[in-house]
């Protein structure tokens, strides 16, 4: 039992443990190749990392949960597009704009229940027809991108509003304003998983479906509820990060289902479900954007930024297996 | 006996059931545009749904030898840009080979974690996909990718030329599609990806070389992508770094349409192809119907569930899920 949880803490440490290597090597190698002078681990530099973390983050989070169900979505990143043009457009309404600043909330509304809704219409699929999530989501990632371009043509939609643009620059304690809504889905992430039913629910159902049903675990209306989760949060990352740049191209997102799925995997979450962590999720994240931010510290182009993440993607996949083949020999011992 | 035809007819709509709805299509779209089925656009969609189609081929392979290709966008972004900049350095007839042999060597790179290390083709082709599209920006500088003399290169030929007043792309993804077609069903190789999809562990056990076979698939779908890059590169004469991003979903789901599992074990080229031309008559026809290009995605959408569904619930006898 004792051994067990050593290694789960082994295990949940690596990606960490990644992230001092990665901050290590950066500082040092910066000091000789680097293109400033200012050093990388720069306070205000590691605050602004945390910040543009903060994006594929939020959608990486919820991406866990989904993955821990054994499930994957591939639509976030055009819910993502979708939820930025709902509420982007929705502030240019007449009414809404009759009613000066408090438009920003229901803007905001409209745009999570944008989310929700596309969320909720993969879960019942999923549910109800029984198809597998990777074939449902990467219809409805082709579905909800035509929606996207139905919605305004090829234009890009645009609507800036300064007071969001205040709100969504601002600072407290030092965190910028994504970066608060990173660590606070973070944290209420992982107390649904460690702490409530839905989180134990979650990784029984990932672990042994069958098991689970057997248990007496409706594992229809979980799979629903979780999926609305998902397709809340792109839309909250999307609402986040629109609300200060205040422009959407329709292209906009995508990709960005893998790269949230890099994350994920990087921090540990098997993609058979039943194992994973919200908090290794973050240090993924992290993770990746330490990377992308140190390779253009050291003068790499930043688009070696992509062959590195890949390799080490594959990397990590490779030591996981020596790993835990390792670990099951030892227990035949 | 009434059972028996119900079941007759039930299963043959279960395994022909994306054929019928292809040809109930055909013809609901020639009945609203005569313009539909004139030749010159049937072959302009067919040509059009070339690239796309000559990936989706590949990716069959690896897909009924029970893995995932995501990289293949990617690949042929590469593909593309390594034949467009060695054509001006090494002249086209060298080109050709040049970038055949790299994009086979990504192909073998991936065969080998996937079939000889035996790890995860989806994180590892989620994983190529970032890299191979590192290494393209890394290769083109992040610059686009142009001939410099258009006029004076026979290099266009594949993408613009044609035969007896047959495209040259149709030529290509037909000749492609019947040899692939052949391969997989009437050769031992064939039949062994089938088996090593289907129970990996019982083709290990009858002494089938899982390793290999999935390596091959991996190989036969580097020069689908190859192939698409060429033609691509060729249609163009010049190319984006971005040019095949994103293809790599919607290569698969040409895939799924055309009734292949993602378990493993099941599929056709045949099927496959007319999943393509799904693809690129449901475009067409929605154009000439005077819809907007990106009203296909959602069309597309609802025919991909309804046919995997459909599929499905005729495996297992009812049509909603037993989840509870």
């Amino acid at each position: 039992m004792k051994m067990a949880t050593r290694k789960d803490l082994l295990k949940q440490g690596a990606i960490w443990g990644f992230i001092v290597l990665e901050l290590a090597f950066f500082s040092i190698a910066g000091n000789y190749l680097s293109v400033t002078d200012t050093a990388f681990m720069d306070f205000d530099n590691m605050l602004l990392l945390l910040k543009q973390s903060a994006p594929i983050g939020i959608i990486a989070l919820g991406m866990t949960i989904i993955m821990i169900n054994g499930n994957i979505d591939l639509s976030v990143g055009a819910t993502f597009a979708l939820a930025a043009i709902v509420m982007l457009d929705s502030m240019t309404w007449p009414f809404m704009q009759n009613l000066g600043d408090w438009a920003i909330p229901l803007a905001w509304g409209f745009a999570l229940l944008t989310g929700v809704v596309l969320g909720a219409i993969n879960g019942l699929i999923v549910w109800k027809t029984g198809v597998d999530a990777f074939i449902v989501t990467l219809g409805s990632m082709l579905g909800f991108r035509g929606l996207v371009f139905m919605y305004n043509g090829e234009q890009p939609t645009s609507h800036l509003n300064w007071t969001l643009v205040d709100f969504a620059e601002a600072q407290f304690l030092g965190l910028h304003t994504a970066s608060w809504f990173l660590l606070g889905v973070a944290l209420i992430l992982w107390l649904v998983m460690t702490k409530t039913v839905h989180g134990r629910n979650a990784y029984a159902i990932g672990n042994n479906r069958d098991a689970a049903v057997n248990a007496g675990i409706r594992v229809g209306p979980h799979f629903l509820l979780n999926f609305m989760l998902i397709g809340f949060l792109a839309a909250l990352s999307a609402v986040v990060f629109y609300s200060e740049s205040g422009s959407v191209n329709p292209n906009d997102g995508m990709l960005y289902e893998l790269w949230a799925i890099t994350a994920v995997v990087l921090g540990g979450t098997k993609l058979a479900g039943g194992y994973g962590s919200i908090i290794s999720t973050l240090g993924g994240v992290i993770a990746i954007q330490l990377l992308r931010k140190g390779l253009g510290h050291i003068g790499a182009d930043t688009e070696t930024v992509n062959l590195v993440i890949g390799l080490i993607l594959i990397a990590v996949l490779f030591l996981d297996r020596q790993l835990n083949r390792k670990g099951k020999e030892e227990l035949k011992i | 006996m009434a059972e028996l035809t119900k079941k007759g007819i039930g299963g043959f709509l279960a395994r022909q059931g994306i054929l019928v709805a292809f040809v109930l299509f055909m013809v609901g779209f020639a009945l609203a545009n005569q313009r539909f089925i004139a030749i010159d656009n049937i072959f302009g969609v067919i040509r059009s749904s070339a690239i796309l189609g000559v990936m989706a081929l590949g990716v069959t392979f690896v897909v009924i030898g029970g893995n995932l290709d995501l990289s293949v966008g990617s690949m042929m972004s590469f593909s593309t840009i390594v034949v467009l900049d060695l054509h001006d350095t090494l002249g086209p007839t060298l080109a050709i080979p040049a970038m055949f042999g790299l994009t086979l060597a990504l192909g073998a790179f991936i065969g080998f974690l996937v079939g000889y290390l035996k790890l995860n083709s989806l994180i590892v082709t989620l994983g190529m996909l970032s890299a191979i599209h590192g290494l393209t920006l890394t290769w083109s500088g992040g610059q686009n990718m142009d001939i410099a003399d258009k006029e004076g290169t026979w290099f266009g030929i594949f993408g613009r030329g044609d035969v007896l007043g047959v495209p040259m792309p149709i030529v290509i993804f037909g000749t492609l599609a019947i040899v692939l077609s052949l391969v997989l069903s009437k050769t031992p190789f064939g039949r062994k990806i089938y088996a090593v999809g289907g129970n990996g562990q019982a083709a290990t056990f009858s002494g089938i070389p899982r390793a290999r076979v999935v390596f091959f698939t991996y190989l036969i779908s580097a020069f689908c992508v190859a192939t698409a890059g060429l033609l691509q590169a060729s249609r163009s004469l010049g190319s984006q770094n971005t040019v095949g991003q994103g293809y790599e979903l919607e290569v698969l789901a040409m895939v799924i349409l055309g009734g292949a599992s993602l378990l493993g074990g099941s599929g056709t080229i045949i099927k496959t192809v007319i999943g393509v031309l799904i693809f690129g008559f449901i475009e067409n026809g929605l154009l000439l119907i005077g819809l907007e290009f990106y009203v296909q995605d959602v069309v597309i959408w609802a025919v991909i569930i309804l046919a995997v569904w459909l599929d499905i619930a005729a495996k297992r006898g009812r049509l909603w899920s037993p989840i509870a």
